[in-house]
């Protein structure tokens, strides 16, 4: 089971800055490392980006994080009209909670879970995820493994996370494979009805707005 | 290019084959579902991988599909949803 | 019936490993070229067109090779096909950085 749930909206625990990257280019073949230095370095050369640029969409991506969208979720908890506004038109809604500028990035869709309704995401093609909000992907999102089964034996999937739904519950599995993304918008844990919207925001981890985690209140 | 399907409308995902970039899984080709939500009008990704300009604009759909329907066997309570441009569906009555 | 090595729904395949994977300079300057060269404005091609490439691969590449070193060779396949790259200049500056780490 991943360390979600002591980290909301971090892979890790231990002191080290999770967003920071731990070595050069770990796992990774030697002629790729070489090529991936190879073509910055004649691209730099030849103008097409600069260095500058390629440090200023590294800060950029590694602005967004599962954070921001925990913020948006436990302000749809709170707030009944904004819910009713994410699910109409996320983008917008998002843009505007948020001031982030979501403008030349994919469509969005929030899609909410309820007693009866489960959703989960995948993009069986590739990798396609909602980046401009929640940042990267996380390593089991793009397997194979999660790619091919989770549309075949969804609860076989879940259950690999932990997550056990209720037997009457309907799971959707959502394909994202053309212009759209998705968030989850988990239901609201049972117990949490009196936290504040900012702890509310530590409550809600990555893996619940993908769909492979169901919230849990608290223990005290 | 206009928008044909509405939300409720039946569906079937054309069985085609291509052997180039295309963003309708092989294990919706041919299955039949119903549109449960209707996106704009995108530029086409099959053309759009070559370089090419993507237009028309295909009207693009959240289609549902029954896990019956795809897998064959039955299991309680499971849809899958998956977003198909309007190239790829036909009318299915 | 032509499936495409990526078009993996419903393949047979073993449990999820759930490790998180940190993040490398690797991954994040492949991740920031990709984004850069893709851009919708200022780009040179698409996101399809990455999709596309990495697709070509080999399978034993797809599989084989770690996430962004997939999207590393892809986007050496498109820098040459919008003419931003020649092959030439590229396995020249290969060359030329194997030579330079053979040499430290």
């Amino acid at each position: 089971m991943s360390a979600d749930h002591h980290h909301p909206h971090h892979g890790h625990d231990g002191g080290h800055d999770p967003h920071a990257p731990v070595n050069e280019a770990h796992g990774v073949a030697p002629e790729s490392a070489l090529l991936e230095r190879a073509l910055r370095e004649l691209l730099i050369e030849k103008n097409v980006f600069s260095a500058d640029d390629l440090r200023r969409q590294i800060e950029l991506t590694e602005s967004r994080t599962p954070e921001l969208g925990a913020k948006v979720v436990a302000h749809a908890w709170c707030d009944p009209q904004y819910k009713a506004r994410l699910l109409a038109e996320a983008k917008p809604a998002i843009e505007g909670f948020l001031g982030i500028d979501l403008n030349l990035t994919p469509e969005l869709t929030v899609v909410e879970n309820t007693p009866a309704r489960h959703h989960v995401i995948c993009c069986t093609l590739c990798s396609c995820y909602p980046r401009a909000v929640l940042g990267i992907p996380p390593a089991w999102y793009k397997s194979p493994e999660y790619r091919a089964r989770v549309v075949r034996e969804p609860r076989a999937v879940l259950a690999e996370f932990g997550t056990r739904l209720p037997d009457g519950v309907e799971i959707r599995v959502v394909d994202s494979t053309a212009d759209m993304r998705y968030i989850v918008l988990p239901l609201q844990p049972a117990g949490t009805e009196r936290l504040s919207e900012k702890e509310l925001v530590n409550l809600v981890t990555r893996d619940s707005m993908i769909g492979v985690s169901v919230l849990s209140a608290p223990r005290r | 290019m206009k928008a044909v399907f509405s939300p409720g409308d039946k569906v079937k995902v054309r069985a085609a084959e291509v052997a180039t970039h295309c963003r309708t899984p092989h294990y919706l080709r041919g299955k039949r579902g119903v549109v449960t939500r209707v996106f704009g009008a995108y530029p086409n990704p099959e053309q759009l991988a070559y370089h090419r300009l993507g237009v028309p604009y295909q009207p693009l759909y959240q289609i549902e599909f029954d896990y019956q329907e795809v897998w064959g066997r039955s299991e309680h309570a499971t849809v899958i949803t998956a977003d198909i441009f309007q190239h790829w569906l036909e009318r299915d009555r | 019936m032509t499936r495409g090595v990526h078009d993996l729904g419903g393949q047979p395949a073993g449990p999820v490993d759930l490790a998180e994977h940190e993040r490398t300079f690797f991954d994040q300057r492949v991740d920031a070229m990709m984004r850069l060269l893709a851009h919708p404005v200022h780009g040179h091609y698409t996101v399809d067109a990455m999709r596309r490439a990495i697709e070509s691969l080999p399978r034993d590449e797809y599989f084989g090779l770690g996430y962004y070193e997939r999207w590393v060779r892809a986007i050496r396949q498109l820098v040459v096909e919008k003419g931003l790259l020649t092959e030439d200049e590229i396995k020249r500056r290969l060359a030329a950085l194997q030579a330079e780490a053979r040499a430290s």
